[in-house]
């Protein structure tokens, strides 16, 4: 078995390739007589388009052709939501609006495309653009969601239900309690690849399509459905995507709009979007409030705990996510009620943003963590360990693993823990105040359906297909990984081939899923693969006839016996003596009903040090020490990659990222790279990764969980620790920046 | 991006001339503000006259100073060994700006021109007198947009507390600029009229009713070069700029400090700010105040609050009020090393 033994790190597969410019990123891809087009967005956030005039566009040097809602050609797939997730759950409830781009003169929100334009060359569409006039009919526009709290509606489906274990304000009991409002702003994705699509009607039922896209089999689905054609005669291609994060989760409006512009003028159209537009056309992390209320008793047992909390959303779309999940099972808690309430506001619908939904509520109860440990002179580790939950309470079954203490201990004693006083403010250096914070992450570890097909040739070559999306984390090399393991065939010799609908489905790269779903595929047609060489070893006259399978040992192109290394035979004799030239095994892979009796989940403990100068407000990470309790580690390297990319995304998230809208206008005013701080170099301290790198029994054949989004669950709550303990200053709004931070000079 | 005329000249009397001959004409250096308020179309030139062959890059010693020719790259400022020696001042400044890419091709000439960094200016669809003036007239070009003051009742955080008009709280948003007006540089420059000399603090302005004029450049004149008299200051300077992010943020506001220091006493002090007013704010109470005094806490306390006078906020910004003072104590402290 895999998952026995830990794996060795070896280099990211695709490393050179993409330093080096051999990996193709959707715009690299290049189609003789392509066209291009440029969105020209609505300046106005609510009211409707006045007049347009495309007139001097339409002349301009280049311009095939200028399309807006007066002759935007069909979608035969409108009456359907255009951009709905295809392989999602239900369709979202009807909200009152419904946005369909480019179909009515009516603005939803800011930077709504109201013209797409198309040229012969990216510059030529660009300044064609300029030259679209627009004049609108202004509405006072509601994107204030502190202003609209009230008008809070609770959605539909799973994420919208009310939880409750035991009494509503159980915590209203407690000998000590607290209630603290927690806030994010709205965070932008912000990868450094830009968003969109390159379409191309090879004629009017064949579709080619190279996208950024974070599923390729999710695209495919969304056009079939727009278009009402055959999936089948679809195909689109993304092998590698400059950064994700979740924007490429859905197929968004403007995209199959191009798909519709491309097949109207008869020529490959390409759209790249410009940084201001990755603000409004692709989705964000939703402005979030949260109240926590909370009772222990001076034991340190929780007694209750209640967890509200209230998104903004689109008026045309109700956005949901998991905020007040993990507050359900992280703590052997008796009370517990959560209670989730969106608001539909006019801005733009948001989409999951790495650690979706559980980075904000883990933001707000680990904060909670800490306060409550202070109020009770705990040190925040011991207040956990008090409160650990053994079994699931939510679910009342087990955990298939949690190695939850073992990654406190670690962590604490990798970051200095010992170092850290309970009393705020007393650690200094010079001018600067030192403080330590920490926090728990956690993410459902998922095992979805997944297919992978292995090829092994008789020249001792192996190549693995999926369609599945590498958005970066290092799949490829985490699949090579998987097979090498099985089949011990020389990393160099193993081939992987993936994101492209030509292959074998898999899901959609989200939800920190990939390694157990198609890693599972992989497995599954490499042991097929080595089932059948052990069965032509072992038969009547075969070369290791009368051995039983337990007994053999497959590794570097050899079947051999493992007690009697001499009794061997090469994979390449034995295909060969077969008449085979390869072996081929596609498998389809999901989770068994034995999982339904355990709730699987991924754990992570996240430790900082921070520095904090009390006459400017400003704080540096010093020091991050991040332990992942996440199953087998399947590729170690990339693993740590894939957690110190989480740690420096949960850096900006505590201290610097806040996407601005002035509401007057319900308009953002730092819609561009300079003014939304993303943590740059100079704010990331070398960070330590830990790996418990124990394997989950139960999941799949490796024992692996996934580890994307635990990686940034609950870092901005460990930060938001560290300055209280530095400074004795509570931030409960992010980001912390210096003015919150600021003490008054005395 | 419009359309325009692009010319490149070798000698300085030939910019002077393309620039003048021509409304709408702008000096091209380094490009690195310019280019990107061409792409937003907050400025629409006719033509654009390339200045990058001019030789105006000499960093040398003269009699009384320093002499950076205009056209000199920030970051080889930065670098330069007198620079480092003679006003250490301006080297942090300036490696405190932009990125490391951005200094490569930014010039000193250009550093000084930047326009502001408020996003009202730079969103054409937004209200902006600095960008969209309400009296059309020389200096109004081809600017885009309505007029107004978008920052005031809006977001304003990064903006003015000093020498602010109703018509603009915007600031400047230079690192060097605030160096040099502590260090008491001086500007030459060339123009159609012939050659002049700018105190440093003079050459920026206050924005008034005319905030789409940034300094005091007569049309057509070219920056040549910038003086800085020799100083005792380098033993005791240090510029504290206090920003969102550790790199690759405009300030908060800044603090920039030179000191001579004898025995624990202030012979001399220069001291400026900026992210506080349309221009590098020189603290002359609060240097006239401090100067014969001990380097103590309490007088740099003391000097704080002299500097604070007249200052106000504008709602997202009024933490600048508390963090101005709060920065030019902790400055004296770590220029004075008395933290």
């Amino acid at each position: 078995m895999t998952n026995k033994t830990k794996n060795p790190p070896i280099d990211r597969i695709d490393g050179r390739m993409k330093v080096t410019g051999g990996a193709k990123y959707f715009a690299d891809f290049e189609l003789p007589n392509t066209a291009y087009c440029v969105i020209v967005g609505s300046e106005i956030a609510k009211g409707a388009i006045a007049s347009l005039d495309t007139q001097k566009a339409q002349g301009a040097p280049g311009v095939v052709g200028v399309f807006t809602h007066q002759n935007m050609p069909p979608i035969p797939g409108w009456d359907a939501p255009v951009g709905g997730e295809a392989d999602g759950p239900a369709p979202k409830p009807k909200t009152e609006e419904t946005y369909r781009i480019l179909s009515s003169p009516k603005i939803l929100f800011d930077g709504q495309p109201v013209a797409i334009v198309v040229a012969d060359t990216y510059e030529r569409a660009t300044y064609a653009a300029s030259l679209v006039k627009v004049t609108y009919t202004k509405q006072a526009p509601r994107t204030d969601l502190e202003k609209h709290l009230s008008e809070g509606v609770a959605p539909k489906g799973a994420e919208g239900g009310n939880y409750l274990r035991g009494a509503a304000d159980g915590y209203k009991t407690a000998p000590v309690t607290l209630e603290a409002h927690y806030t994010i702003p709205v965070e932008v994705h912000n990868p450094m690849e830009l968003h969109g699509i390159l379409a191309h009607w090879t004629d009017d039922k064949q579709l080619m399509i190279y996208a950024k896209t974070q599923g390729v089999n999710a695209t495919q689905n969304a056009m079939a459905q727009a278009f009402k054609i055959d999936p089948k005669t679809i195909h689109v291609h993304t092998e590698f995507m400059g950064g994700g994060f979740g924007m490429g989760l859905r197929t968004w409006p403007q995209e199959t709009a191009v798909v519709a512009i491309a097949r109207k003028i008869g020529r490959p159209l390409k759209l790249v979007m410009n940084r201001s537009q990755m603000f409004t056309l692709v989705g964000h992390r939703p402005y979030t409030v949260q109240t926590i209320n909370m009772g222990a008793d001076q034991a340190g047992k929780l007694i209750g705990i209640a967890h509200a909390a209230t998104a903004e959303t689109a008026s045309y779309e109700d956005f949901t996510e998991a905020t007040v999940n993990m507050t359900k099972f992280m703590y052997a808690c008796p009370n517990v009620s959560t209670r989730y309430r969106i608001v539909r506001l006019d801005r733009s619908v948001p989409i999951w943003m790495r650690g979706p939904g559980e980075a904000t509520g883990a933001f707000a109860l680990e904060s909670a963590m800490d306060e409550m440990a202070h109020k009770l002179n705990l040190d925040p580790i011991d207040f956990r360990l008090r409160n650990y939950s053994e079994t699931d309470p939510e679910r009342n079954r087990p955990y298939s693993s949690k190695n939850l203490k073992e990654a406190y201990q670690r962590g604490a004693d990798a970051i200095g823990w010992k170092e850290r006083r309970n009393q705020p403010g007393s650690t200094r250096d010079g001018g600067w105040q030192i403080g330590y914070g920490m926090s728990t992450g956690v993410f459902s570890a998922f095992r979805w359906e997944a297919s992978a097909r292995a090829l092994l040739k008789a020249d001792g070559s192996l190549t693995i297909q999926s369609a599945v999306t590498d958005i970066g984390p290092g799949t490829g090399t985490a699949l090579t990984m998987i097979a090498h393991t099985v089949l011990g065939v020389p990393l160099n010799r193993i081939r992987i081939e993936y994101g492209d609908t030509s292959l074998p489905k898999a899901p959609t790269q989200g939800g920190s899923a990939i390694v157990s779903a198609v890693g599972s595929a992989v497995y599954d047609a490499c042991t097929a693969i080595k089932t059948e060489l052990m069965q032509l070893a072992l038969k009547a006259g075969g070369p290791l006839a009368g051995q039983q399978t337990d007994e053999l040992t497959l590794a570097d192109g050899v079947l051999s016996v493992s007690a009697e290394p001499k009794k061997k035979v090469a994979v390449s004799d034995l295909m060969q003596a077969n008449k085979l030239t390869v072996i081929d095994k596609t498998k389809d892979s999901k989770g068994s009903p034995e999982q339904e009796k355990y709730s699987m989940y991924s754990f992570s403990v996240h430790f900082v040090q921070v520095r904090v100068n009390p006459l400017t407000g400003v704080v540096r990470v010093s020091k991050a020490v991040s332990v992942a309790d996440s199953g087998r580690i399947v590729s170690p390297k990339t693993a740590a990659s894939q957690m110190i990319g989480g740690v420096a995304g949960g850096i900006g998230m505590a201290l610097t990222e806040e996407a601005i809208i002035d509401h007057r206008f319900g308009r953002f005013v730092n819609n561009n790279l300079a003014d939304y701080h993303v943590a740059v170099h100079a704010d990331v301290p070398a960070i330590e990764t830990i790996m418990i790198d124990k394997p989950d029994p139960i999941i799949n054949p490796m024992g692996a969980k996934g580890m994307g989004e635990i990686a940034l669950i609950g870092f901005a709550g460990a930060v938001a620790n560290a300055v209280f303990n530095a400074t004795g200053q509570r931030v409960r709004e992010l980001p912390i920046t210096p003015d919150k931070v600021m003490q008054k000079l005395t | 991006m419009n359309p325009f005329q692009f010319t490149r000249v070798t000698t300085p009397k030939a910019a002077i001339s393309a620039v003048t001959k021509e409304s709408g004409t702008y000096f091209l250096a380094g490009g690195t503000n310019l280019i990107d308020l061409m792409k937003r179309e907050v400025i629409l030139p006719e033509r654009l006259v390339d200045i990058n062959r001019l030789p105006l890059a000499t960093i040398e010693k003269t009699a009384t100073g320093l002499r950076i020719g205009a056209m000199a790259k920030n970051a080889a400022v930065a670098d330069n060994e007198l620079v480092k020696k003679h006003v250490p001042l301006l080297s942090q400044a300036l490696n405190a700006g932009a990125s490391a890419q951005l200094r490569n091709m930014a010039t000193v000439g250009g550093n000084m021109m930047q326009r502001t960094r408020c996003p009202y200016f730079y969103d054409p669809s937004m209200p902006c007198n600095k960008r969209s003036p309400v009296q059309a007239g020389p200096d109004k070009g081809r600017a885009n947009g309505p007029s107004g003051c978008g920052a005031i009742g809006g977001h304003n955080r990064m903006h003015a507390i000093f020498g602010a008009s109703n018509k603009c709280i915007a600031v400047h948003p230079s690192d060097m600029c605030i160096a040099l007006v502590a260090l008491d540089a001086t500007v030459n420059v060339s123009g159609p009229k012939g050659d002049r000399t700018i105190p440093f603090s003079e050459f920026h302005r206050l924005p008034g009713d005319l905030p789409q004029k940034d300094n005091t450049l007569l049309p057509g004149e070219l920056i040549m070069s910038v003086d800085l008299p020799t100083n005792r200051f380098a033993d005791n300077s240090y510029y504290l700029k206090v920003r969102d992010r550790a790199s690759y943020a405009f300030a908060l506001l800044s603090v920039g400090v030179g000191i001579d220091m004898k025995r624990g006493t202030i012979q001399d002090v220069r001291l400026a700010m900026g992210g506080v007013a349309h221009k590098p704010w020189r603290l002359t109470a609060a240097e006239a105040f401090l100067k014969g005094k001990p380097a103590t806490e309490a007088n740099f306390k003391q000097a704080a609050t002299l500097a604070m006078q007249g200052a106000k906020g504008y709602g997202e910004n009024d933490f600048k009020l508390t963090l101005a003072p709060n920065a030019i104590v902790d400055a004296l402290k770590t220029a004075t090393k008395t933290a």
